[in-house]
């Protein structure tokens, strides 16, 4: 079974243009910043929002396709939507909510009920099947809205922000639940998140979209190795550049080269972890053939590490102990040098 | 905690204004003849009023839920041309006087009326001065009410329950009927309540268009004011009981209007 969308909407400020094919045997998780379109192209791909051009097809059938005037409505797409903050009916008992759409789907109320009944069994909510939703905890309400989403049988299951409503403490908890419900279901998973640490936890496959496009694809280790954006490499915590590589060196869009280990040629993304990057009072002497001037503009204490964000030539965040900040005297907006090794540029295609 | 002194040019009229109101109802308590109460309650004349008028003004609540809540939904989730104006005409009778209210029903439904003519004369209808007539008169007065309510409810509910129970199978009137209609329940009731409230009261559209004909078309208003003339007591005793209901219905509805917020 494949998920197979192609869509392009505008709506507001964003304009999004987003082509993806999920497979049955992967969970996937779109990642990326507030506002980038995650939502909207779940929403999109459910039939809740009508887009300009493009289809979305599901093993085969398809459920909207713009170029044959084709729209099956939400109502009839076999789909299971776990809304950001649930959405449980206030009105209706858990048991109800979770029989909705069975009943919906034309289930005799009886089946429906014991069918019900054996889903918040399986969420671990046996008990509560008389309660209100607002008698529920955000875990207990989390489920609920999973089994809900689930007891129809759908082949497509959507979760849009699925953790996010809950408090730290609890997250680690129905994460875990979630990550279990999620394998042992049999259709095409999507998942949207801003939080890097559910989609590593959650998905097999990130997809990671910035502004209405994709950014960048593949398992999480690829996509942390590998970062593609700026969003992506401020999450991992490395500083990332763009530019021309030739023999030896790469060229930035703002004129520097930096020196680079390797033989690579063309468009290409450098990453320097801020480990690699070392900081001086004075203009060091020796091997590092990557040296600037710079302003430290942040300092800040990450556990045993400070993170100084150095603006210059080329921002660039370093990390250093703090024992190093403190023989260099630096405060921020004091001016620092700072260097590091071709051989620590790691250098791939763009 | 220490109170704010409230200035005497503020005291006197509000203490004068709350008077106003406390009076009148004072009056009406303490000189009804409470003796004759039974009497009064049990005349023939009476029973008959106070029927006609919970069987017409619980049809016009009927026909205002039907006709009214589509138009609310109308106005509250469809963009279409002509939209406020629309909205401003089905308030209108909300500041109408009834009595005006009452002769545009008769030029339009009365037996040489605009629609009423032809009603007459193509299936033999006739509205005016008939108990249709009264229910007719007691709608087109208090459905504004249902509607604006009702509105405002459709407008503040959070829609995308709707999307949520769309997403699980539902079709429109699934959603209609199990998510829309029950998340708006308190407008709802709001809504018929003051509907029914004003159909209750109403007077001078229904004297207008239905006449005042016992056992047809004398509603409890048309009896209190017409027995002033003939049996003062049972005027007040019926004063009385609608007094009753009005206190009833704004009891009931004090969550939303007097509520503590």
């Amino acid at each position: 079974m494949t998920l197979e969308a192609s869509i392009r909407l505008a709506l507001g400020p964003l304009d999004l243009e987003m082509e993806l094919t999920i497979d049955e045997d992967e969970v996937v998780a779109l990642l990326g910043p507030n506002g980038a379109g995650k939502t909207t192209l779940l929403r999109a791909i459910a039939g809740l929002v009508p887009f300009r051009s493009g289809h979305v097809v599901l093993d085969g059938k398809v459920l909207e396709d713009t170029a044959t005037r084709q729209y099956i409505p939400t109502e009839r797409r076999p789909i299971g939507f776990v809304f950001q903050d649930y959405l449980l009916f206030p009105h209706l008992s858990v048991l109800d909510n979770v029989a909705f759409g069975l009943r919906a789907r034309g289930t005799p109320r009886r089946a429906a009920a014991d069918k019900a009944v054996e889903w918040l069994d399986r969420v671990g909510l046996k008990g509560y099947a008389r309660a209100k939703p607002s008698e529920l905890s955000g875990g207990q309400r989390q489920r609920v809205a999973l089994a809900r989403a689930l007891a129809p049988d759908p082949r497509l299951l959507l979760l849009d922000e699925p953790l996010s409503a809950l408090d730290v403490t609890t997250r680690a908890e129905v994460r875990r639940d979630l990550k279990h419900h999620l394998g042992s279901f049999q259709g095409i998973r999507l998942l949207v998140t801003h939080d890097p640490l559910e989609a590593v936890a959650l998905a097999d496959r990130l997809i990671v979209m910035e502004g209405g496009r994709l950014m960048q694809t593949g398992t999480s280790a690829e996509v942390t190795e590998r970062p593609r954006s700026q969003y992506v490499a401020d999450l991992v915590g490395v500083n990332l550049v763009r530019g021309a590589a030739d023999h030896g060196s790469v060229r930035l869009t703002g004129g520097t080269a930096i020196a680079v280990a390797g033989a690579e040629s063309g468009e290409v993304f450098a990453v320097i972890h801020p480990r690699a990057v070392a900081l001086y009072r004075r203009r060091p002497e020796g091997s590092p053939r990557n040296v600037w001037p710079g302003r430290a503009t942040n300092i800040e204490l990450m556990g045993n590490r400070v993170r100084v964000r150095i603006d210059g030539e080329v921002p660039m965040v370093a990390e250093v102990t703090p024992a190093a900040l403190k023989d260099l005297e630096l405060i921020e907006g004091g001016e620092v040098w700072l260097s590091f090794k071709a051989t620590d540029v790691m250098v791939y295609p763009a | 905690m220490r109170r704010e002194r409230v200035p005497i040019v503020v005291l006197v009229p509000a203490a004068i204004g709350a008077a106003f109101f406390i009076l009148p109802l004072l009056g009406l308590i303490v000189r009804s003849p409470w003796r004759d109460a039974i009497t009064a309650l049990t005349a023939p004349e009476t029973v008959e009023a106070l029927k006609l008028s919970l069987f017409a003004s619980l049809s016009a609540t009927a026909l205002g839920l039907v006709l009214g809540v589509p138009l609310a939904w109308m106005y509250a989730r469809v963009e279409f041309p002509g939209r406020d104006l629309l909205r401003a005409l089905t308030t209108l009778p909300m500041v109408l006087p009834p009595v005006v209210g009452g002769i545009a029903l008769l030029l339009a439904f009365g037996r040489r009326g605009l629609f009423g003519s032809w009603l007459d004369s193509t299936f033999g209808i006739t509205l005016p001065f008939t108990t249709a007539g009264v229910v007719m008169a007691e709608t087109f007065v208090a459905m504004p009410f249902l509607i604006l309510t009702v509105e405002a409810g459709l407008r503040t509910m959070d829609r995308r329950y709707e999307e949520a129970a769309r997403a699980l199978g539902a079709s429109r009137w699934r959603v209609f009927t199990r998510v829309t209609l029950p998340l708006i329940g308190p407008s709802l009731f709001a809504g018929a309540v003051l509907c029914w409230a004003r159909a209750l009261g109403e007077f001078g559209a229904t004297i207008t268009f239905a006449g005042n004909f016992p056992g047809v078309t004398q509603t409890m208003p048309l009896a209190v004011y017409l027995l002033l003339e003939t049996n003062q007591n049972a005027s007040f005793i019926l004063s009385l009981v609608l007094l009753l209901i009005s206190l009833v219905v704004l009891v009931g509805l004090r969550d939303r209007w007097l509520g503590s917020a």
